[in-house]
Protein backbone atom coordinates (compact mmCIF):
# COMPACT_ATOMS: atom_id res chain seq x y z
CA UNK A 1 0.00 0.00 0.00
CA UNK A 2 2.60 2.57 1.00
CA UNK A 3 4.77 1.60 -2.19
CA UNK A 4 1.83 2.64 -4.17
CA UNK A 5 1.51 5.74 -2.08
CA UNK A 6 5.06 6.58 -3.26
CA UNK A 7 4.27 5.79 -6.74
CA UNK A 8 1.61 8.04 -6.67
CA UNK A 9 3.53 10.98 -4.92
CA UNK A 10 6.37 10.46 -7.42
CA UNK A 11 4.15 10.31 -10.15
CA UNK A 12 2.62 13.26 -9.04
CA UNK A 13 6.30 15.35 -8.50
CA UNK A 14 7.22 13.94 -12.25
CA UNK A 15 4.03 15.20 -13.21
CA UNK A 16 4.71 18.74 -12.14
CA UNK A 17 8.13 18.78 -13.97
CA UNK A 18 6.31 18.09 -17.11
CA UNK A 19 3.76 20.70 -17.17
CA UNK A 20 6.03 23.26 -15.73
CA UNK A 21 7.29 25.25 -18.38
CA UNK A 22 4.16 24.83 -20.52
CA UNK A 23 2.64 26.57 -16.95
CA UNK A 24 5.80 29.19 -16.61
CA UNK A 25 5.00 30.23 -20.46
CA UNK A 26 1.19 30.47 -19.93
CA UNK A 27 1.74 32.49 -17.13
CA UNK A 28 3.94 35.06 -18.98
CA UNK A 29 2.44 35.17 -22.47
CA UNK A 30 -1.75 34.61 -21.66
CA UNK A 31 -2.51 35.25 -17.63
CA UNK A 32 -0.34 38.54 -16.99
CA UNK A 33 -1.12 39.97 -20.28
CA UNK A 34 -4.37 39.27 -20.11
CA UNK A 35 -4.62 41.09 -16.69
CA UNK A 36 -2.46 43.51 -17.53
CA UNK A 37 -4.88 44.55 -20.53
CA UNK A 38 -7.35 44.28 -18.25
CA UNK A 39 -5.83 47.00 -15.69
CA UNK A 40 -4.49 48.96 -18.69
CA UNK A 41 -7.77 49.53 -20.28
CA UNK A 42 -8.90 51.50 -17.59
CA UNK A 43 -6.03 53.93 -17.58
CA UNK A 44 -5.35 56.42 -19.78
CA UNK A 45 -1.66 54.78 -20.59
CA UNK A 46 0.32 55.95 -23.89
CA UNK A 47 3.34 54.35 -24.22
CA UNK A 48 4.95 58.67 -24.96
CA UNK A 49 4.55 58.81 -21.47
CA UNK A 50 4.98 56.96 -17.94
CA UNK A 51 2.45 59.30 -16.53
CA UNK A 52 -0.78 57.54 -16.14
CA UNK A 53 -4.25 57.96 -14.34
CA UNK A 54 -7.22 55.52 -13.85
CA UNK A 55 -10.31 56.65 -15.56
CA UNK A 56 -12.64 54.26 -14.85
CA UNK A 57 -15.15 53.20 -17.28
CA UNK A 58 -14.11 56.10 -19.84
CA UNK A 59 -12.19 54.51 -22.57
CA UNK A 60 -15.62 51.80 -22.64
CA UNK A 61 -17.75 55.00 -22.62
CA UNK A 62 -15.32 56.84 -25.53
CA UNK A 63 -15.82 53.70 -27.88
CA UNK A 64 -19.61 53.84 -27.86
CA UNK A 65 -19.17 57.73 -29.16
CA UNK A 66 -15.90 57.25 -31.10
CA UNK A 67 -16.79 57.51 -34.48
CA UNK A 68 -13.42 56.00 -35.81
CA UNK A 69 -14.37 52.91 -33.42
CA UNK A 70 -18.36 52.93 -34.82
CA UNK A 71 -16.86 53.29 -38.47
CA UNK A 72 -15.04 50.28 -38.05
CA UNK A 73 -17.29 48.13 -36.10
CA UNK A 74 -19.61 49.25 -39.08
CA UNK A 75 -17.26 48.38 -42.09
CA UNK A 76 -16.45 44.89 -40.14
CA UNK A 77 -20.07 44.07 -40.14
CA UNK A 78 -20.86 44.91 -43.81
CA UNK A 79 -17.81 42.83 -44.82
CA UNK A 80 -18.72 39.76 -42.52
CA UNK A 81 -22.42 39.91 -44.15
CA UNK A 82 -21.01 40.15 -47.74
CA UNK A 83 -17.99 37.51 -46.92
CA UNK A 84 -20.25 34.88 -44.81
CA UNK A 85 -22.66 33.78 -47.14
CA UNK A 86 -19.91 32.86 -50.26
CA UNK A 87 -17.45 31.90 -47.93
CA UNK A 88 -20.70 28.90 -46.31
CA UNK A 89 -22.45 28.44 -49.79
CA UNK A 90 -19.91 27.71 -52.73
CA UNK A 91 -17.86 25.24 -50.36
CA UNK A 92 -20.20 23.27 -49.53
CA UNK A 93 -21.87 23.12 -52.71
CA UNK A 94 -17.95 22.37 -54.14
CA UNK A 95 -17.61 19.46 -51.41
CA UNK A 96 -21.18 17.86 -52.70
CA UNK A 97 -20.11 17.90 -56.11
CA UNK A 98 -16.17 16.18 -55.36
CA UNK A 99 -17.73 14.01 -52.54
CA UNK A 100 -18.63 11.03 -54.51
CA UNK A 101 -15.89 11.80 -57.61
CA UNK A 102 -13.28 9.27 -57.53
CA UNK A 103 -11.80 11.03 -60.98
CA UNK A 104 -9.46 14.16 -60.60
CA UNK A 105 -10.31 14.50 -57.04
CA UNK A 106 -6.65 15.07 -55.81
CA UNK A 107 -6.32 17.79 -58.69
CA UNK A 108 -9.00 19.06 -57.57
CA UNK A 109 -8.09 18.67 -54.22
CA UNK A 110 -4.85 20.99 -54.45
CA UNK A 111 -6.60 23.74 -57.11
CA UNK A 112 -8.52 24.46 -54.26
CA UNK A 113 -6.34 24.50 -51.30
CA UNK A 114 -3.69 26.02 -52.61
CA UNK A 115 -4.71 29.42 -51.56
CA UNK A 116 -5.26 28.36 -48.02
CA UNK A 117 -1.35 27.41 -47.35
CA UNK A 118 -0.14 30.47 -49.56
CA UNK A 119 1.24 33.41 -48.11
CA UNK A 120 -1.80 35.65 -48.23
CA UNK A 121 0.49 39.12 -47.23
CA UNK A 122 2.04 37.78 -50.86
CA UNK A 123 -1.04 36.98 -53.14
CA UNK A 124 -2.74 40.44 -51.94
CA UNK A 125 0.46 42.32 -53.81
CA UNK A 126 -1.15 39.92 -57.04
CA UNK A 127 -4.86 40.83 -55.92
CA UNK A 128 -3.83 44.34 -55.94
CA UNK A 129 -2.69 43.97 -59.40
CA UNK A 130 -5.42 42.28 -60.54
CA UNK A 131 -7.75 44.71 -59.12
CA UNK A 132 -5.44 47.79 -60.18
CA UNK A 133 -8.35 50.44 -61.05
CA UNK A 134 -6.83 50.89 -64.58
CA UNK A 135 -5.36 48.15 -66.40
CA UNK A 136 -6.23 45.13 -63.48
CA UNK A 137 -7.16 41.50 -65.18
CA UNK A 138 -10.31 41.86 -63.78
CA UNK A 139 -11.18 45.19 -65.46
CA UNK A 140 -9.95 43.57 -68.91
CA UNK A 141 -12.21 40.72 -67.85
CA UNK A 142 -15.13 43.19 -67.28
CA UNK A 143 -14.13 44.94 -70.60
CA UNK A 144 -14.78 42.19 -72.64
CA UNK A 145 -17.85 42.17 -71.35
CA UNK A 146 -18.45 45.85 -72.07
CA UNK A 147 -18.64 46.34 -68.34
CA UNK A 148 -16.30 47.96 -65.84
CA UNK A 149 -14.06 49.55 -65.44
CA UNK A 150 -14.60 49.26 -61.09
CA UNK A 151 -12.38 51.22 -59.18
CA UNK A 152 -11.96 47.78 -57.13
CA UNK A 153 -9.65 49.20 -54.03
CA UNK A 154 -9.95 53.22 -54.52
CA UNK A 155 -13.60 53.30 -54.04
CA UNK A 156 -14.96 53.84 -51.20
CA UNK A 157 -18.34 51.70 -51.78
CA UNK A 158 -16.60 48.87 -53.18
CA UNK A 159 -13.52 48.62 -51.38
CA UNK A 160 -15.07 46.13 -48.34
CA UNK A 161 -16.32 43.85 -51.35
CA UNK A 162 -13.12 43.76 -53.03
CA UNK A 163 -11.52 42.62 -49.99
CA UNK A 164 -14.15 39.99 -48.88
CA UNK A 165 -13.43 38.67 -52.79
CA UNK A 166 -9.90 38.01 -52.06
CA UNK A 167 -11.03 36.21 -48.49
CA UNK A 168 -13.15 34.17 -49.84
CA UNK A 169 -10.63 33.19 -52.76
CA UNK A 170 -8.43 32.36 -49.62
CA UNK A 171 -10.88 30.43 -47.45
CA UNK A 172 -13.13 28.53 -50.05
CA UNK A 173 -10.32 25.26 -49.59
CA UNK A 174 -10.19 25.16 -46.38
CA UNK A 175 -13.91 25.31 -45.75
CA UNK A 176 -14.30 22.88 -48.45
CA UNK A 177 -12.35 20.37 -46.41
CA UNK A 178 -14.12 20.75 -43.33
CA UNK A 179 -17.37 20.33 -45.52
CA UNK A 180 -15.89 16.74 -47.06
CA UNK A 181 -15.17 15.96 -43.72
CA UNK A 182 -18.57 16.04 -42.52
CA UNK A 183 -19.81 14.30 -45.12
CA UNK A 184 -17.85 11.65 -44.93
CA UNK A 185 -19.39 10.64 -41.44
CA UNK A 186 -23.11 10.43 -42.65
CA UNK A 187 -23.85 6.71 -42.95
CA UNK A 188 -24.61 5.62 -46.66
CA UNK A 189 -27.49 3.51 -45.05
CA UNK A 190 -29.18 7.01 -44.24
CA UNK A 191 -29.41 7.57 -47.89
CA UNK A 192 -30.53 3.84 -48.96
CA UNK A 193 -33.38 4.34 -46.54
CA UNK A 194 -34.74 8.31 -47.80
CA UNK A 195 -34.64 6.08 -51.73
CA UNK A 196 -36.77 3.71 -50.09
CA UNK A 197 -39.34 6.64 -48.24
CA UNK A 198 -38.88 7.56 -52.13
CA UNK A 199 -36.16 10.48 -51.47
CA UNK A 200 -34.37 10.17 -55.19
CA UNK A 201 -34.50 13.54 -56.40
CA UNK A 202 -31.25 14.87 -55.24
CA UNK A 203 -32.57 17.79 -53.52
CA UNK A 204 -34.99 15.80 -52.01
CA UNK A 205 -31.75 13.42 -50.07
CA UNK A 206 -30.09 16.92 -49.58
CA UNK A 207 -32.49 18.13 -47.17
CA UNK A 208 -33.72 15.02 -45.63
CA UNK A 209 -30.61 13.49 -45.23
CA UNK A 210 -27.77 15.59 -46.14
CA UNK A 211 -28.36 19.02 -44.24
CA UNK A 212 -29.71 17.70 -41.01
CA UNK A 213 -26.44 14.97 -40.37
CA UNK A 214 -24.15 18.06 -41.98
CA UNK A 215 -25.52 20.18 -39.17
CA UNK A 216 -22.86 20.25 -36.57
CA UNK A 217 -19.98 20.76 -39.34
CA UNK A 218 -22.54 23.68 -40.69
CA UNK A 219 -22.69 25.00 -37.73
CA UNK A 220 -18.64 24.82 -37.07
CA UNK A 221 -17.85 25.92 -40.74
CA UNK A 222 -20.01 29.29 -39.74
CA UNK A 223 -18.92 29.68 -36.54
CA UNK A 224 -15.21 30.20 -37.25
CA UNK A 225 -15.97 31.82 -41.01
CA UNK A 226 -17.39 34.67 -38.75
CA UNK A 227 -14.30 34.90 -36.52
CA UNK A 228 -11.97 35.18 -39.33
CA UNK A 229 -14.50 37.97 -40.43
CA UNK A 230 -13.50 39.81 -37.48
CA UNK A 231 -9.78 38.80 -37.69
CA UNK A 232 -9.87 40.69 -41.31
CA UNK A 233 -6.03 42.29 -41.22
CA UNK A 234 -3.28 41.15 -43.21
CA UNK A 235 -5.15 42.34 -46.85
CA UNK A 236 -6.10 45.70 -45.60
CA UNK A 237 -2.85 46.34 -44.54
CA UNK A 238 -1.24 45.26 -47.66
CA UNK A 239 -3.81 46.69 -49.67
CA UNK A 240 -5.49 49.60 -48.66
CA UNK A 241 -3.93 50.58 -45.04
CA UNK A 242 -8.03 51.21 -44.20
CA UNK A 243 -8.79 53.70 -47.09
CA UNK A 244 -9.72 55.13 -49.19
CA UNK A 245 -10.71 57.53 -46.54
CA UNK A 246 -11.39 54.54 -43.78
CA UNK A 247 -13.64 53.35 -45.76
CA UNK A 248 -12.04 49.65 -44.94
CA UNK A 249 -10.97 50.53 -41.91
CA UNK A 250 -11.86 47.38 -40.10
CA UNK A 251 -12.22 46.30 -36.77
CA UNK A 252 -8.19 44.89 -35.93
CA UNK A 253 -7.21 47.31 -37.99
CA UNK A 254 -8.18 50.16 -36.00
CA UNK A 255 -6.99 48.36 -32.52
CA UNK A 256 -3.66 47.92 -34.69
CA UNK A 257 -3.41 51.46 -35.50
CA UNK A 258 -4.72 52.76 -31.88
CA UNK A 259 -2.13 50.44 -29.98
CA UNK A 260 0.76 50.73 -32.39
CA UNK A 261 0.38 54.03 -34.52
CA UNK A 262 -1.37 56.44 -31.90
CA UNK A 263 0.20 54.30 -29.08
CA UNK A 264 -2.92 55.06 -27.55
CA UNK A 265 -2.30 51.92 -25.03
CA UNK A 266 -5.36 52.36 -22.89
CA UNK A 267 -7.96 52.51 -25.50
CA UNK A 268 -6.33 49.80 -27.53
CA UNK A 269 -6.55 47.86 -24.47
CA UNK A 270 -10.01 48.02 -24.56
CA UNK A 271 -10.83 48.13 -28.25
CA UNK A 272 -8.64 44.40 -27.75
CA UNK A 273 -10.84 43.24 -24.73
CA UNK A 274 -14.36 43.94 -26.87
CA UNK A 275 -12.98 42.02 -29.66
CA UNK A 276 -12.21 39.03 -27.14
CA UNK A 277 -16.01 39.38 -26.07
CA UNK A 278 -16.93 39.02 -29.64
CA UNK A 279 -14.83 35.83 -30.31
CA UNK A 280 -16.34 34.50 -26.61
CA UNK A 281 -19.93 34.90 -27.84
CA UNK A 282 -19.01 33.17 -30.94
CA UNK A 283 -17.23 30.76 -29.01
CA UNK A 284 -20.21 30.18 -26.78
CA UNK A 285 -22.54 30.24 -29.52
CA UNK A 286 -20.67 27.24 -31.10
CA UNK A 287 -20.44 25.28 -27.62
CA UNK A 288 -23.95 25.74 -26.78
CA UNK A 289 -25.35 24.16 -30.37
CA UNK A 290 -22.44 22.10 -30.63
CA UNK A 291 -24.14 19.75 -27.00
CA UNK A 292 -27.40 19.73 -28.25
CA UNK A 293 -26.72 18.70 -31.96
CA UNK A 294 -23.89 15.99 -32.02
CA UNK A 295 -26.60 13.63 -31.10
CA UNK A 296 -27.07 11.22 -34.40
CA UNK B 1 0.89 14.03 -66.27
CA UNK B 2 2.60 13.75 -70.13
CA UNK B 3 5.85 12.52 -68.51
CA UNK B 4 3.34 10.07 -66.34
CA UNK B 5 1.46 8.69 -69.23
CA UNK B 6 4.75 7.66 -70.88
CA UNK B 7 5.80 5.07 -69.19
CA UNK B 8 2.74 3.61 -68.95
CA UNK B 9 2.03 0.28 -70.99
CA UNK B 10 -0.21 0.45 -73.38
CA UNK B 11 -2.99 -1.55 -72.02
CA UNK B 12 -1.93 0.28 -68.62
CA UNK B 13 -2.99 3.82 -70.85
CA UNK B 14 -6.29 2.28 -72.14
CA UNK B 15 -7.32 1.83 -68.45
CA UNK B 16 -6.42 5.05 -67.46
CA UNK B 17 -7.85 6.39 -70.40
CA UNK B 18 -11.21 4.67 -69.19
CA UNK B 19 -11.06 5.73 -65.89
CA UNK B 20 -11.20 9.40 -66.81
CA UNK B 21 -13.57 8.88 -69.32
CA UNK B 22 -17.08 10.76 -67.79
CA UNK B 23 -19.58 8.64 -66.83
CA UNK B 24 -22.76 11.20 -67.92
CA UNK B 25 -23.64 13.81 -69.29
CA UNK B 26 -24.21 15.47 -65.91
CA UNK B 27 -20.59 14.08 -64.79
CA UNK B 28 -19.25 15.81 -67.38
CA UNK B 29 -20.84 19.11 -66.93
CA UNK B 30 -19.64 19.12 -63.07
CA UNK B 31 -15.96 18.18 -64.15
CA UNK B 32 -16.35 20.75 -66.03
CA UNK B 33 -17.65 23.45 -63.64
CA UNK B 34 -15.23 22.31 -61.08
CA UNK B 35 -12.50 23.18 -63.72
CA UNK B 36 -13.08 26.49 -64.34
CA UNK B 37 -13.73 27.27 -60.96
CA UNK B 38 -10.22 25.85 -60.14
CA UNK B 39 -8.94 27.54 -62.68
CA UNK B 40 -10.10 30.87 -61.03
CA UNK B 41 -8.77 29.33 -57.44
CA UNK B 42 -4.99 29.16 -59.27
CA UNK B 43 -5.34 31.93 -61.88
CA UNK B 44 -3.48 34.41 -59.15
CA UNK B 45 -0.52 32.12 -58.64
CA UNK B 46 -0.22 31.38 -62.89
CA UNK B 47 -0.59 35.24 -63.38
CA UNK B 48 1.91 35.94 -60.70
CA UNK B 49 4.33 33.23 -61.95
CA UNK B 50 3.98 34.50 -65.33
CA UNK B 51 4.56 38.32 -64.02
CA UNK B 52 7.87 37.68 -62.38
CA UNK B 53 9.25 36.65 -65.70
CA UNK B 54 7.94 39.51 -67.33
CA UNK B 55 9.88 43.08 -68.10
CA UNK B 56 7.91 46.48 -65.65
CA UNK B 57 5.41 47.38 -69.00
CA UNK B 58 4.39 43.92 -70.07
CA UNK B 59 3.00 43.21 -66.44
CA UNK B 60 -0.10 45.70 -66.94
CA UNK B 61 0.07 45.04 -71.02
CA UNK B 62 -3.95 44.98 -71.39
CA UNK B 63 -3.24 41.89 -74.07
CA UNK B 64 -2.16 39.56 -71.03
CA UNK B 65 -0.14 36.51 -72.16
CA UNK B 66 1.16 33.85 -69.64
CA UNK B 67 3.93 32.80 -71.93
CA UNK B 68 5.88 36.13 -71.48
CA UNK B 69 6.90 37.82 -74.54
CA UNK B 70 9.98 39.16 -73.51
CA UNK B 71 11.70 36.84 -71.16
CA UNK B 72 13.71 38.51 -68.22
CA UNK B 73 13.15 35.50 -65.56
CA UNK B 74 16.48 35.10 -64.48
CA UNK B 75 17.18 38.42 -64.07
CA UNK B 76 14.07 39.12 -61.86
CA UNK B 77 15.04 36.44 -59.58
CA UNK B 78 18.77 36.91 -59.25
CA UNK B 79 17.48 40.67 -58.76
CA UNK B 80 14.94 39.26 -55.74
CA UNK B 81 17.74 36.43 -54.28
CA UNK B 82 21.08 38.46 -54.62
CA UNK B 83 20.67 42.17 -55.21
CA UNK B 84 17.50 42.66 -52.47
CA UNK B 85 18.43 40.71 -49.24
CA UNK B 86 15.38 38.14 -49.36
CA UNK B 87 17.95 35.42 -49.02
CA UNK B 88 17.99 37.24 -45.05
CA UNK B 89 14.32 37.52 -44.85
CA UNK B 90 13.95 33.67 -45.92
CA UNK B 91 16.55 32.75 -43.01
CA UNK B 92 14.74 35.02 -40.90
CA UNK B 93 11.25 33.64 -41.20
CA UNK B 94 12.87 30.04 -41.24
CA UNK B 95 14.63 30.80 -37.84
CA UNK B 96 11.19 32.54 -36.24
CA UNK B 97 9.24 29.82 -37.48
CA UNK B 98 11.40 26.36 -36.09
CA UNK B 99 12.61 28.23 -33.31
CA UNK B 100 8.62 28.57 -32.59
CA UNK B 101 7.84 24.93 -33.40
CA UNK B 102 10.89 23.16 -31.63
CA UNK B 103 9.38 24.81 -28.52
CA UNK B 104 6.03 24.46 -28.69
CA UNK B 105 6.74 20.74 -29.23
CA UNK B 106 9.12 20.45 -26.62
CA UNK B 107 7.19 22.52 -23.92
CA UNK B 108 3.43 20.93 -24.96
CA UNK B 109 4.34 17.48 -25.45
CA UNK B 110 5.01 16.82 -21.52
CA UNK B 111 2.36 18.83 -20.42
CA UNK B 112 -0.01 16.99 -22.31
CA UNK B 113 1.39 13.05 -21.17
CA UNK B 114 0.93 14.62 -17.91
CA UNK B 115 -2.76 15.84 -18.42
CA UNK B 116 -3.80 12.71 -20.22
CA UNK B 117 -1.99 9.81 -18.23
CA UNK B 118 -0.80 11.08 -14.62
CA UNK B 119 -2.62 12.09 -11.81
CA UNK B 120 -1.74 15.04 -9.75
CA UNK B 121 -3.54 18.09 -7.51
CA UNK B 122 -4.29 21.58 -10.07
CA UNK B 123 -4.58 19.41 -13.40
CA UNK B 124 -8.13 20.19 -13.42
CA UNK B 125 -7.37 23.83 -13.38
CA UNK B 126 -3.90 23.58 -15.59
CA UNK B 127 -6.42 21.80 -18.34
CA UNK B 128 -9.18 24.58 -18.10
CA UNK B 129 -6.63 27.28 -18.32
CA UNK B 130 -5.18 25.57 -21.64
CA UNK B 131 -8.36 25.35 -22.86
CA UNK B 132 -9.75 29.07 -22.15
CA UNK B 133 -6.70 30.04 -23.60
CA UNK B 134 -7.66 28.52 -26.80
CA UNK B 135 -9.81 31.35 -27.68
CA UNK B 136 -7.64 34.22 -26.79
CA UNK B 137 -5.75 35.50 -30.25
CA UNK B 138 -2.66 37.16 -30.51
CA UNK B 139 -4.22 40.53 -31.43
CA UNK B 140 -5.73 40.99 -27.69
CA UNK B 141 -2.40 39.78 -25.90
CA UNK B 142 -0.12 41.78 -28.13
CA UNK B 143 -0.11 44.98 -26.28
CA UNK B 144 1.49 44.13 -22.81
CA UNK B 145 4.31 41.91 -24.43
CA UNK B 146 5.42 44.59 -27.03
CA UNK B 147 5.31 46.43 -23.53
CA UNK B 148 7.17 44.15 -21.73
CA UNK B 149 9.42 43.57 -24.47
CA UNK B 150 10.06 47.34 -24.86
CA UNK B 151 11.02 47.18 -21.16
CA UNK B 152 13.65 44.91 -21.43
CA UNK B 153 15.23 46.29 -24.29
CA UNK B 154 13.94 42.74 -26.22
CA UNK B 155 12.31 44.33 -29.71
CA UNK B 156 13.59 43.80 -33.02
CA UNK B 157 14.92 40.35 -31.91
CA UNK B 158 14.23 36.91 -32.69
CA UNK B 159 13.31 36.11 -29.13
CA UNK B 160 10.72 39.22 -29.83
CA UNK B 161 9.47 37.56 -32.95
CA UNK B 162 8.84 33.77 -30.88
CA UNK B 163 8.37 34.72 -27.52
CA UNK B 164 3.93 34.54 -28.26
CA UNK B 165 4.01 31.29 -29.65
CA UNK B 166 6.35 29.47 -27.65
CA UNK B 167 3.78 27.53 -25.96
CA UNK B 168 1.10 26.23 -27.94
CA UNK B 169 -2.03 25.99 -26.02
CA UNK B 170 -4.12 24.58 -28.54
CA UNK B 171 -1.02 21.89 -29.16
CA UNK B 172 -1.04 20.76 -25.46
CA UNK B 173 -5.35 20.48 -26.04
CA UNK B 174 -4.56 17.99 -29.07
CA UNK B 175 -1.94 16.27 -27.88
CA UNK B 176 -3.81 15.39 -24.82
CA UNK B 177 -6.37 14.24 -26.75
CA UNK B 178 -4.23 11.82 -28.98
CA UNK B 179 -2.65 10.54 -25.60
CA UNK B 180 -5.71 9.94 -23.89
CA UNK B 181 -6.51 7.25 -26.73
CA UNK B 182 -3.11 5.54 -26.05
CA UNK B 183 -4.14 2.65 -23.91
CA UNK B 184 -2.87 2.46 -20.22
CA UNK B 185 -2.66 -1.47 -20.26
CA UNK B 186 0.64 -1.05 -22.60
CA UNK B 187 1.98 2.04 -20.02
CA UNK B 188 1.62 0.23 -16.99
CA UNK B 189 3.37 -3.10 -18.29
CA UNK B 190 5.96 -0.58 -19.77
CA UNK B 191 6.05 0.47 -16.08
CA UNK B 192 6.10 -3.32 -14.29
CA UNK B 193 9.04 -3.88 -16.78
CA UNK B 194 10.75 -0.72 -15.02
CA UNK B 195 10.53 1.83 -17.53
CA UNK B 196 10.73 4.93 -15.68
CA UNK B 197 8.25 7.57 -17.14
CA UNK B 198 10.40 9.85 -19.25
CA UNK B 199 11.48 6.58 -20.66
CA UNK B 200 7.72 5.88 -21.72
CA UNK B 201 6.75 9.06 -22.74
CA UNK B 202 10.13 9.22 -25.58
CA UNK B 203 9.81 5.07 -26.26
CA UNK B 204 6.41 4.67 -26.43
CA UNK B 205 4.17 7.90 -26.55
CA UNK B 206 6.24 9.83 -29.06
CA UNK B 207 6.65 7.41 -31.55
CA UNK B 208 2.74 6.36 -31.63
CA UNK B 209 2.46 10.30 -31.56
CA UNK B 210 4.04 10.98 -34.83
CA UNK B 211 1.31 11.51 -36.84
CA UNK B 212 0.05 14.44 -34.73
CA UNK B 213 3.25 15.54 -33.87
CA UNK B 214 3.19 15.85 -37.70
CA UNK B 215 0.34 17.22 -38.32
CA UNK B 216 0.67 20.01 -35.84
CA UNK B 217 4.33 20.66 -37.16
CA UNK B 218 2.27 21.66 -40.69
CA UNK B 219 -0.29 24.20 -38.83
CA UNK B 220 2.71 25.82 -36.76
CA UNK B 221 4.73 26.34 -39.53
CA UNK B 222 2.36 27.73 -41.92
CA UNK B 223 0.69 29.78 -39.12
CA UNK B 224 3.95 31.39 -38.37
CA UNK B 225 5.59 31.50 -41.88
CA UNK B 226 2.69 33.14 -43.00
CA UNK B 227 2.13 35.56 -40.01
CA UNK B 228 2.22 39.38 -40.90
CA UNK B 229 0.40 40.85 -37.57
CA UNK B 230 3.10 40.32 -34.80
CA UNK B 231 6.74 40.95 -37.20
CA UNK B 232 4.52 44.24 -38.34
CA UNK B 233 4.59 44.94 -34.04
CA UNK B 234 8.11 43.79 -32.77
CA UNK B 235 10.22 43.82 -35.99
CA UNK B 236 11.72 47.53 -37.17
CA UNK B 237 15.27 46.34 -38.66
CA UNK B 238 15.88 45.01 -42.37
CA UNK B 239 18.34 42.62 -40.60
CA UNK B 240 14.90 41.24 -38.51
CA UNK B 241 12.68 41.71 -41.82
CA UNK B 242 11.03 38.46 -42.34
CA UNK B 243 9.96 37.09 -45.37
CA UNK B 244 6.41 37.98 -45.06
CA UNK B 245 6.43 41.39 -43.95
CA UNK B 246 8.77 42.22 -46.55
CA UNK B 247 5.79 42.13 -48.73
CA UNK B 248 4.61 45.42 -46.40
CA UNK B 249 7.61 47.41 -48.38
CA UNK B 250 5.57 47.75 -51.71
CA UNK B 251 2.67 49.19 -50.37
CA UNK B 252 5.19 52.37 -50.78
CA UNK B 253 6.99 52.72 -53.92
CA UNK B 254 9.64 50.39 -52.58
CA UNK B 255 10.22 48.68 -56.40
CA UNK B 256 9.56 50.00 -59.45
CA UNK B 257 9.88 47.19 -61.32
CA UNK B 258 6.47 45.35 -61.36
CA UNK B 259 8.33 41.82 -62.74
CA UNK B 260 10.50 42.14 -59.99
CA UNK B 261 7.91 42.83 -57.73
CA UNK B 262 6.18 39.53 -58.16
CA UNK B 263 9.15 37.41 -58.06
CA UNK B 264 9.48 38.41 -54.76
CA UNK B 265 5.58 37.29 -53.84
CA UNK B 266 6.80 33.94 -55.62
CA UNK B 267 9.91 33.77 -53.79
CA UNK B 268 7.93 34.36 -50.05
CA UNK B 269 4.97 32.38 -51.17
CA UNK B 270 6.76 29.58 -52.73
CA UNK B 271 8.24 27.60 -49.34
CA UNK B 272 4.84 26.97 -47.86
CA UNK B 273 3.18 25.98 -51.65
CA UNK B 274 6.15 23.40 -53.26
CA UNK B 275 5.78 21.98 -49.37
CA UNK B 276 2.24 21.30 -49.48
CA UNK B 277 2.37 19.75 -52.91
CA UNK B 278 4.78 17.22 -52.00
CA UNK B 279 2.77 16.74 -48.64
CA UNK B 280 -0.84 16.94 -49.90
CA UNK B 281 -2.60 14.77 -47.01
CA UNK B 282 -0.68 15.81 -44.26
CA UNK B 283 -1.19 19.89 -44.87
CA UNK B 284 -4.30 19.48 -45.42
CA UNK B 285 -4.97 17.22 -42.61
CA UNK B 286 -2.65 19.97 -40.90
CA UNK B 287 -4.74 22.82 -41.72
CA UNK B 288 -8.02 21.83 -41.19
CA UNK B 289 -7.13 20.14 -38.08
CA UNK B 290 -8.67 22.89 -35.75
CA UNK B 291 -12.12 21.71 -37.44
CA UNK B 292 -11.60 17.81 -36.88
CA UNK B 293 -10.95 17.81 -33.39
CA UNK B 294 -15.29 17.99 -32.96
Amino acid sequence: MSAARARAASQGRLAYMLVAPATLLILLIYILPIITVLVMSFTDYTLVSDYFEFIGFENYAKMFTDSAFLNALENTVIYAVIFLPAAFIIPLVLALMIQKRKQFRSILEVLYFLPVTSTLAAMSLVWGALMDGNQGALNELLSSFGAGPVNWLGSEGVVLISLALVAIWSVIGFNMVLFLAGLTTIPTRLYEAAAMDGADHPLDRFFRVTWPMLGPTALFVAVISSINAFKLFDTVAILTQGGPDHASEVYLYLAYLEGFEYFNMGYAAALSLFFLLIIFVFALIQTMFADNKVQY
Amino acid sequence: MSTVVHTQKPSRLSALLQSVRPRSLSDAVGTLVLFIGGWIMVFPFVWMISSSFKPTYEVYDPDFTIIPKTFVGFENYAGVLFDQPYLRFMFNSAVVCLGILIVQLVTAIPAAYALAKLRFRGSTIFFGTVIASITIPINVISIPIYIGLVQIRMLDTYFAMMFPFLVSVFAIFLFRQFFKAYPDSIIDAARVDGFSEIEIILRLILPAAVPAIAAFTVFSLVAHWNDLYWPLIVVQSQDKMTATLSMMQYQSDFDTDYGRTFASAAVVSAPMVIAFLFFRRLFIRGITMTGIKG
